[in-house]
């Protein structure tokens, strides 16, 4: 499946982009989604381990299935308040 | 027996206001919002850019955001530190962009009719929104250097 991820923070920095597109072999989940970003932008692989997914603007964890046409966004750990 | 009408004994639903902005945060809109003839207690927060990071001096931080994302999470952090500290209004205003030294970053008030709950509401929010609002600060050093912080 085609999935199109969201990049913020040091993330979109490493990418030099806010978007990136990964094809992921099925089953597809959220790990398999990082997995398949590690092996496409391997320039991000040291930050992968320590991000988030966020599927639809909520968290989900490594094994939650995803669904076709739903926005993907890699979170970074987080720095606000 | 004498049945008191349910729209007698419940609580009005908490007022909440949320907002990411880009510019200096006021406090008077804030206080406007969170003012209420029935609350004894308002309490505020305001996190402020700070000089010194250990050996390292700050000029400002520059926040970004998953804007939408942000938005909805602080709009669940409120209503559920409504529910559970038992507020009558609360408002969190979170700055984006660059931030000077010495300017807030994020203000949160909070009122009711006791000071309890507005008291702890502080710190438990504090504690979530650092945990996991898309919300990122990034440090520029005197030096000129730069760094995005991500606690691990």
């Amino acid at each position: 499946m085609h999935c199109r991820v969201l990049l913020f923070a040091a993330a979109r920095d490493l990418a030099q982009s806010d978007a990136l597109a990964v094809d992921v072999p099925p089953p597809v989940t959220a790990g398999a989604v990082l997995d398949a970003i590690a092996r496409r932008y391997p320039h991000l692989a040291p930050l992968l381990p320590v991000c988030r997914l966020a599927v639809d603007q909520s968290f989900v964890t490594a094994d939650a299935a995803i669904p076709p046409g739903v926005e993907l966004a890699l979170i970074p750990p987080v720095s606000g308040g | 027996m004498t049945q008191i009408p349910a729209e007698t004994t419940a609580r009005p639903a908490p007022r909440i206001r949320v907002e990411l902005v880009d510019h200096e945060i006021s406090l008077q809109p804030l206080r406007d919002f969170i003012v209420d003839a029935d609350t004894g207690a308002h309490a505020w927060f305001e996190g402020v850019t700070r000089r010194m990071t250990g050996s390292l001096q700050t000029i400002l931080l520059s926040y970004e955001a998953f804007v939408p994302m942000a938005t909805r999470q602080l709009n669940a952090l409120a209503e559920e530190a409504a529910a559970r500290f038992s507020l009558t209004a609360i408002a969190i205003t979170h700055r984006l962009g660059e931030v000077p030294v010495g300017e807030a970053s994020i203000v949160i008030g909070c009122s009711a009719a006791h000071r309890v709950g507005p008291l702890a509401a502080l710190p438990w929010l504090m504690d979530r929104i650092k945990a996991d609002v898309v919300v990122w600060k990034r440090e520029h050093f005197a030096d000129g250097q730069t760094q995005w912080i991500h606690p691990r």
